[in-house]
């Protein structure tokens, strides 16, 4: 009783109202602020209100790595709307601009040549892949198993590098442009990309061994966070979330883009819904994933990367360049796009699930409106539906299963 | 019968104007009184969730055009996309909320109010969702809207 003579202002009585006693609706509960100093994966905040060791409620704050991605779109180029939009998810940039090109592409009315959408579709795979072992790493933190951390994220750099030997960049590509590619297939591909699925295999073993079948981690995730059909779609929850939950929906058939009508992938999906179940649809996504990669790589037609009718402003020399390099060098009147008045959606699946583009075009070098959805905003709503009534060290294994990345969510 | 000719079926005794602009993309503009008798027809029809809820600034014609996108999980309806919306004045935009019809409208209907400025009548939550809770101006994403903005140097002898 000591601090009752100091003149610091006491809190209010409300504020031990909350903190120690019930609330309006009768709870004994406890509130707690989680974040937004980096739980473990990102830049958000969980406020989470407990009746001793169960959640009764918990609520996302979102918001702090916002950056008005959609007030400065209107204020750019359609072009130069490509490496703002990649910034969204640095993870997955292949995904997550392919959405918002092909929404300008029906603008315009233009289609990219047969070659161009395989490279799209290669690019987007191993951007796919890449993306599952960042989740996979951070979801294995969070059950405190840095080895899974640290071995998923040493996994991925093999994709990153099959990336960046590809488009020339890790994680920035910009690789995916209205019209095409900017960069053909490199000679040494194959041999590279056969590797790297020969090596990954063989690790999905190792990640079985060590994380997928511990019994530390079946206690953690199995019957843990369980969402069933109906409430996912009745929420609208996208990605491997959903496909865990027992609902067949991606984006990739859905929506019938790329060369992925041309080839034969399986869509993974569980019954389930709890936290296993998400992470056995993750491993088995990046299965398919090599298989549309190995596909790709058989099926890959010869032709022009990019389309015929910007292909032609060129001038001559930069047209030799193009032509002996591989790498594509961009007519000055691409920053002027003008698309017709009228407007366009778009959907692609990302590797954390669906992303939607809606763009509308006043007839201006500058698109009137963009509005992009990204799936972790969509998906942003099951830290509340998962974690009522859970236990409040199940909230970790509940975060890390959903692979939220709090930069995709906030644009 | 087409997915169109159904929600034309559905909508145009409402006094929607149905129209497809693109192959999966059908169009229908409707009055704010209907909206909500819409969205339960879509959502019978197997729409079941709706991907996006937005606003679109339209400044000459002094409105707002608040959009629903829904579409649905279900096999049949794949790639079809349907925008449901209706024009508000901007001085006053209101509606009623449609988080009924379809929940997965909670968070972005919140931010279209925060970036907007529409009000969802009965939405349980209509606070900040992504700029910070002390956030003062108005509606960022109106297209009246100046940003401010800051110069590369700063003026050091200006007195605060």
């Amino acid at each position: 009783m000591t601090s009752q003579g100091s003149s610091e202002p006491r809190a209010s009585p409300y504020f031990w109202y909350r903190l120690m006693g019930r609330d309006e609706e009768g709870y004994d509960v406890y509130e707690l602020f989680i974040g937004p100093q980096h739980p473990a994966s990102g830049h958000m905040r969980i406020i989470v209100r407990l009746d001793g060791d169960i959640i009764v409620d918990a609520e996302p704050d979102i918001g702090y790595v916002h950056r008005t991605m959609e007030k400065l779109a209107e204020g750019r180029e359609y072009i130069k709307n490509i490496p703002l939009f990649e910034r969204a998810t640095i993870i997955d940039a292949a995904n997550i601009t392919w959405g918002y090109v092909r929404a300008v592409e029906q603008l315009l009315g233009l289609e990219a040549p047969p070659r161009a959408e395989y490279l799209r579709t290669l690019l987007a795979e191993i951007n796919r892949i890449a993306s599952h072992l960042y989740g996979f790493g951070i979801a294995g933190i969070m059950l405190n198993h840095s080895t899974m951390f640290m071995w998923a994220f040493g996994d991925r750099e093999v994709w990153v590098q099959l990336a960046e030997d590809l488009t020339g960049a890790r994680l920035t590509h910009s690789y995916i442009i209205p019209g095409g590619v900017r960069r053909n297939l490199p000679q040494d591909f194959r041999e590279k990309a056969l590797k790297a699925i020969r090596y990954m295999e063989k690790r999905l073993q190792d990640y079985e061994r060590i994380f997928v079948k511990n019994p530390v981690i079946i206690a953690r995730y199995v019957d843990v966070g369980v969402i069933k059909a109906d409430e996912a779609k009745r929420l609208g929850i996208v990605g491997p979330n959903l496909r865990a939950a027992g609902v067949r929906y991606d984006a990739r058939i859905a929506e019938k883009y790329g060369a992925y009508p041309e080839l034969e992938f399986e869509i993974p999906v569980r019954e389930e819904g709890d936290a296993m179940a998400r992470l056995l649809v993750r491993i088995e996504e990046i299965r398919q994933s090599m298989s549309i990669i190995k596909q790709i790589l058989d099926k890959i037609p010869d032709g022009p990367i990019f389309h015929e009718k910007y292909y032609r402003m060129l001038p001559p020399k930069l047209k030799e360049f193009v032509e002996s390099t591989g790498r594509l060098k961009l007519p000055g009147a691409f920053i002027r796009l003008k698309p017709e008045p009228g407007e366009a959606v778009a959907r692609v699946e990302m590797g954390h699930g669906e992303v939607f583009y809606h763009i509308v075009s006043d007839g201006s070098i500058k698109p009137y409106r963009v509005r992009v959805i990204t799936p972790a905003f969509r998906n942003v709503v099951l830290y509340r539906y998962l974690t009522r009534g859970a236990r409040f060290m199940d909230l970790p294994a509940i975060y890390g299963s959903i692979d939220y990345f709090p930069p995709e969510g906030d644009r | 019968m087409a997915i169109l000719d159904k929600v034309k079926e559905a909508l145009e005794p409402l006094g929607a104007k149905v129209e497809e602009v693109r192959p999966g993309y059908i169009t229908a503009s409707i009055s704010v009184e209907n909206l909500k008798k819409a969205a339960q027809l879509l959502f019978n029809l197997g729409f079941d969730h709706v991907v996006s809820v937005e606003g679109v600034d339209w400044i000459k014609d002094n409105e707002i055009e608040v959009a629903y996108h829904a579409a649905s999980y279900e096999p049949e309806l794949h790639g079809v996309i349907v925008k449901l919306s209706t024009r508000v004045p901007r001085d006053k935009p209101e509606l009623e909320t449609l988080i009924d019809v379809w929940p997965s409208a909670l968070y972005p209907e919140r931010e279209t109010w925060e970036m907007l400025g529409v009000v969802f009548k009965g939405h349980p939550e209509l606070k900040r969702l992504l700029l910070p809770p002390d956030y003062q101006g108005p509606p960022p994403l109106r297209k009246d809207y100046k940003v401010p903005e800051e110069g590369f140097i700063v003026d050091l002898t200006r007195k605060q």
